[in-house]
């Protein structure tokens, strides 16, 4: 894929769905997919979006720290209706603390997956950025859940209006035991994610890409394409291993990862 | 209950059925009333012929395991079957197809027990104990019921759907490995075509072998140290045809690789 392959949107067009985008993100209400609106819409288009509300969470002074692949599996892209994985950045805000509560009212219908977290210990720059080069720049890696929320109606999308809602990132909870790459074989890491007690899903890091490192690596080429890297110190997210499962309040979730421990959570 | 001469007509003809490769009606639709107890009865008739024939008894094989296809048949417990020694092949070969009827492959962890296990009463910590090691393992199971048309009667009485197994060669220990969180990634020639762990199966595959030494011990069947066990399936039913190659990956354990020639009867 190539974001830089082709834009439609005006400048005005881009900051008038970024404003749409983000007031439903902070009022928790569903909006119509952008392309309802601009059918014509590219992927592109959806990462010009994303940029223009990226710039505003950082011009409030929030701090980014790091990125999120998404729509990495088959299971996903099945789920989801899409043919390519997306990205989307994290802020700190977004960070919830493993084993405590979080509230569902400020989301519009939270979905969550397991996923493989790394942080990097070096700077990573595309394009052609591959794996191995991810491997040896990753300080550790780490289990995590993402709570996924769309913005869009039943949670229906495509690609360019996901890649503008940011991915439907929504906040992220880290836990369980940091690993070394070298100590694990990210490619048969098993995992099972629990509600309520009972498995809702399981799976192998493998759905991921083949190897969680290999969505890393997409992801540092597809920010090179606005002339981004990846700093050392950044936090990844490389995509759920598992379809998404839908909470609400009163549920509980565990993911459990092996070698990597468990990341557990309560929704209020 | 069937009287024996019925238990008998059944598991000759499905004897006879997999001698010559091809099906028979689903038992359901000739016996309304069959029962699992009839079922499991059939099914040792079924297995007295092939020991007859001069086959003996390598192990079991558990089936019916995970939720979804526990749903699918309406019942809430895995079956088993038995495993015997012509069902056996070792990696590297080529399964020819054309032994088989309706063959479709299943990615599973197998156990080998280095201690007898007598059931009831087991638990699955005991399983651990008395398993020598764990391997990935590819069963190809098979059904002598037409157009895998199966409810669990028939599923059982045609020994769970055996077909042949291949155990792979890099042997795991037990005791150093979480087997409900052991990865499970499947490849066919080369791509990947599903993922899954070990929780698939009832939790654990422990789990299943415990329940497998429990069912059996009070059916008063042996469960002795050598014996194989496929603990059942972790991932879906996979297809295969000529020069189709499968590989299983186990987290923790090692890999299984299998290549299949020649065409099955159906």
């Amino acid at each position: 894929m190539n974001a830089a392959v082709k834009t439609t949107l005006s400048r005005e067009d881009v900051v008038r769905l970024c404003e749409r985008v983000e007031s439903a993100q902070l009022g928790a209400h569903a909006i119509r997919k952008l392309t309802d609106e601009y059918p014509a819409m590219t992927l592109a288009d959806g990462y010009l979006v994303q940029n223009e509300l990226r710039k505003r969470w950082l011009a409030r002074g929030h701090r980014q720290v790091g990125w999120k692949a998404g729509l990495t599996s088959r299971a996903k892209m099945k789920q989801m209706g899409v043919d390519v994985p997306s990205i989307g950045f994290l802020m700190a805000d977004m960070a919830r603390a493993e084993n405590s509560s979080i509230t569902v009212a400020d989301m519009v219908h939270p979905r969550v997956e397991c996923e493989v977290a790394f942080v990097t210990k070096a700077e990573l720059k595309g394009p052609n950025c591959t794996a191995e080069q991810v491997l040896a720049a990753t300080d550790f890696v780490l289990p995590a859940v993402e709570v996924i929320d769309s913005r869009f109606s039943g949670f229906k999308f495509d690609l360019p209006s996901v890649v503008a809602d940011n991915g439907s990132s929504a906040r992220f909870v880290t836990g369980g035991r940091p690993r070394n790459v070298a100590d694990v074989d990210l490619r048969t890491l098993g995992v099972t994610l629990e509600k309520n007690g009972e498995i809702a899903a399981l799976g192998a890091s493998a759905a991921v890409l083949g190897n969680p490192a290999e969505a890393v690596a997409m992801l540092v080429n597809i920010i090179s394409e606005w002339g981004d890297t990846l700093p050392a110190g950044s936090f990844v997210m490389s995509g759920g291993i598992t379809e998404a499962i839908a909470v609400k309040a009163g549920d509980t979730v565990l993911a459990r990862f092996q070698e990597l421990g468990s990341v557990s959570m309560r929704f209020v | 209950m069937m009287t024996p001469g019925k238990i008998q007509h059944y598991g000759d003809a499905l004897y006879a059925a997999w001698r010559e490769r091809r099906t028979i009606p689903p038992l359901l639709e000739q016996e309304p009333e069959i029962t699992l107890e009839d079922a499991y009865a059939i099914q040792l008739r079924m297995i007295e012929r092939r020991l007859q024939a001069g086959e003996t008894v390598v192990g079991k094989k558990i089936g019916v395991t995970s939720k979804p296809v526990q749903d699918f048949l309406g019942v809430f417990q895995p079956d088993f079957g038995q495993l015997t020694s012509a069902m056996v092949y070792q990696e590297g070969d080529v399964i020819p197809l054309d032994t088989l009827i309706q063959p479709k492959a299943e990615a599973e962890v197998a156990f080998v027990l280095k201690e007898d296990l007598k059931g009831p009463g087991i638990t699955a910590a005991d399983v651990i104990r008395a398993t020598d090691y764990v391997v990935p393992c590819f069963e190809i199971v098979d059904s002598r019921i037409k157009d895998w048309k199966i409810k669990i009667q028939d599923t059982v009485a045609d020994n769970a759907s055996c077909g042949v197994y291949v155990l792979g060669k890099t042997k795991g220990d037990p005791r150093k490995i979480d087997l409900a969180l052991a990865g499970m990634v499947l490849e066919k020639n080369g791509e990947l075509i599903g993922t899954a762990c070990g929780a698939a199966v009832q939790g654990s595959p422990a789990n299943a072998v415990a329940w497998l030494a429990n069912t059996l011990g009070s059916l008063g069947i042996p469960f002795k140290a050598g014996e194989v066990i496929l603990s059942g399936s972790q991932s879906m039913l996979v297809d295969v045809k000529d020069g189709d190659e499968l590989v299983c990956t186990v987290g923790g354990m090692g890999s299984c690789r299998v290549k299949f020639a020649g065409r099955s009867a159906v």
